[in-house]
């Protein structure tokens, strides 16, 4: 009863005071979930990020349509990458890979050819750049269409002569220790990459090519897209596209090119030989574990559609593998 | 409004959120440029997100004395329930046309859809005994023991997010962690008492 006492009639917080209170609380608690909430969704969903339009356009010769089918949006394109230097999520490398400075930038070409060369940037992208509208097939059973700009490999292999004894071609993609490389002028890891451990993957990429398919009209070395020069996020400042192979053979950011006598690692079919192969095709008769080969979800469509053996390629590449199984040389 | 009222109101908000928002993303061509991938992998993580928050229940409430948190679980649970259902729907409508042929096809050949379609059967009855009545009918204990398989869906279902990573397996450790955490808080009990009985015997 005395402690009673001591708490005098005034000090009692009135009902509708404390109920008011409870409300208040209770409105913090729901609008602070709710942010939370959104905050959260929206991580993993960001807002696809713009190129700057100031990006510069490329001269282009001639513009070759292998394709009639619907291109991709600029948007899609540049805003749904698999670039694991910055990140798995494909919808979040184009806001982490804006920092990436792709200048200066050298590509050694070296190996078993008569004049290796370390070429700058600027002297690749006055090869005489053509447009090559080519569909674009992932290992994950999605697919585009893109307006790539560039020029054939075969050019460029051309300048360098390959010996005899040359029989593959070996791609290396930027990585951290790629400036220390000798006679190499890179710039340093921009803020935004991501560690080996993170990715999953060793680090740096690697891809290979039979000779044969490096020297194939088809195979271009990329330096753009819709007539600008090549966002960060496709792999700036030039890259390999191979377009009857699946998306991953199509290296980013290269800085290394060696002409091999033997076939030389490459990245997915090291870390998952079962999954992935030296060749990699696009083939819609031989299965992946994990996605379903046979069918193909073109983005900015809803239903899935039949995969093309060599993804629609095959009158001008199927004769590189005459006579090869290709279910065991997948 | 009672204090029980308003947190199931605000389970309610927050787990009928993220598909909220997702729909209206959708809609308005704001899902990313493969609306259809991050919808199946978004409601398929909101599953272990809320199987992970109802198996936490019972550790929470031992540990930190909040006995009230159990009136919440029947519902965290079946918010589990409802999103694997739209996982499993998305699937079967956009990836397989509605096909059971391609849907059986694809269990038979690929692992991670088994595990997953097992994960599912195995919420099933766990969904459908959820109410009062059956928990009655059961008695306490069997239905206690029967909702112990919660414990395989997660465990199933942290493999089935293993499987169809490449190779980050970031988030799929992360659940792989909060699952295997909650598990030993639960499994604890057995090796705690053995130890004291061996202190026991000693003299």
């Amino acid at each position: 009863m005395k402690s009673a006492q001591k708490i005098p009639p005034s000090e009692i917080t009135p009902e509708n005071v404390y109920l008011n209170r409870r409300n208040f609380i209770r409105a913090g608690i729901a609008a602070g979930s709710i942010a939370a909430t959104t905050a959260i969704y929206r991580y993993f969903n960001p807002p696809p990020v713009a190129v700057p339009e100031t990006s510069d356009t490329v001269q282009i010769t001639k513009s070759v349509e292998t394709t009639t089918e619907r291109k991709n949006t600029f948007e899609q394109i540049t805003n749904y990458n698999n670039f694991y230097e910055f990140s798995s999520n494909k919808q979040a490398v184009a806001r982490l890979a804006k920092d990436f400075v792709t200048r200066p930038w050298t590509v050694a070409v070296d190996g078993l050819v008569q004049k290796p060369r370390i070429f700058d940037i600027e002297e690749l992208l006055r090869f005489e750049q053509e447009e090559r509208i080519y569909r674009f097939r992932c290992v994950e059973a999605w697919s585009m269409v893109i307006p790539w700009i560039g020029f054939p490999l075969k050019k460029l292999l051309d300048v360098v002569e390959p010996t005899g004894s040359a029989r593959f071609v070996a791609f290396e993609t930027y990585y951290s220790g790629s400036s220390a490389y000798e006679g190499a002028n890179l710039p340093p890891p921009p803020n935004g990459m991501q560690s080996s451990v993170l990715a999953g993957i060793d680090f740096p990429y690697l891809e290979g090519l039979r000779l044969d398919e490096a020297l194939h009209p088809l195979t271009i070395l990329a330096t753009g897209l819709y007539g600008k020069m090549l966002p960060n996020q496709n792999g700036a400042p030039i890259r390999l596209v191979v377009p009857w192979k699946y998306g991953f053979k199509s290296i980013k950011s290269v800085v290394r090119i060696t002409l091999t006598d033997s076939q030389p690692p490459t990245t997915w079919s090291s870390a998952a030989p079962d999954e992935y192969g030296f060749y990699s095709n696009v083939n819609p008769a031989v299965d992946h574990p994990r996605w379903p080969q046979a069918t193909e979800r073109r983005i900015g469509e809803v239903e899935m559609r039949p995969t093309l053996l060599f993804n629609g390629y095959g009158d001008e590449v199927a004769s590189l593998y005459a006579g090869m199984d290709l279910k065991k040389y997948f | 409004m009672g204090d029980i009222r308003f947190y199931k109101l605000l389970i309610w908000i927050n787990g009928l959120l993220p598909i909220g928002l997702m729909v209206v993303d959708w809609s308005r061509g704001r899902l990313g440029a493969n609306p259809i991938e991050f919808f199946l992998r978004a409601t398929g993580v909101m599953t272990l997100v809320f199987l992970a928050l109802t198996l936490s229940v019972t550790p929470v409430r031992s540990r930190f004395g909040l006995n009230q948190l159990i009136k919440y679980r029947r519902l965290l649970g079946l918010f589990a329930f409802f999103y694997a259902s739209v996982h499993l729907l998305t699937y079967s409508v956009f990836d397989k046309d509605l096909s059971l042929a391609a849907i059986a096809a694809d269990v038979m050949q690929r692992p991670f859809i088994a595990i997953g379609m097992a994960a599912f059967a195995l919420l099933i009855p766990l969904a459908i005994t959820s109410t009062k009545g059956w928990v009655k009918r059961l008695g306490g204990k069997r239905w206690a023991r029967l909702h112990k398989l919660t414990y395989v869906v997660a465990v199933l279902g942290v493999v089935h997010f293993w499987m169809i990573v490449k190779s980050d397996i970031f988030y799929p450790v992360i659940f792989g962690l909060i699952i295997g955490v909650l598990l030993a808080y639960r499994l604890r009990p057995l090796f705690v008492s053995d130890r004291k009985q061996t202190v026991l015997t000693k003299p």
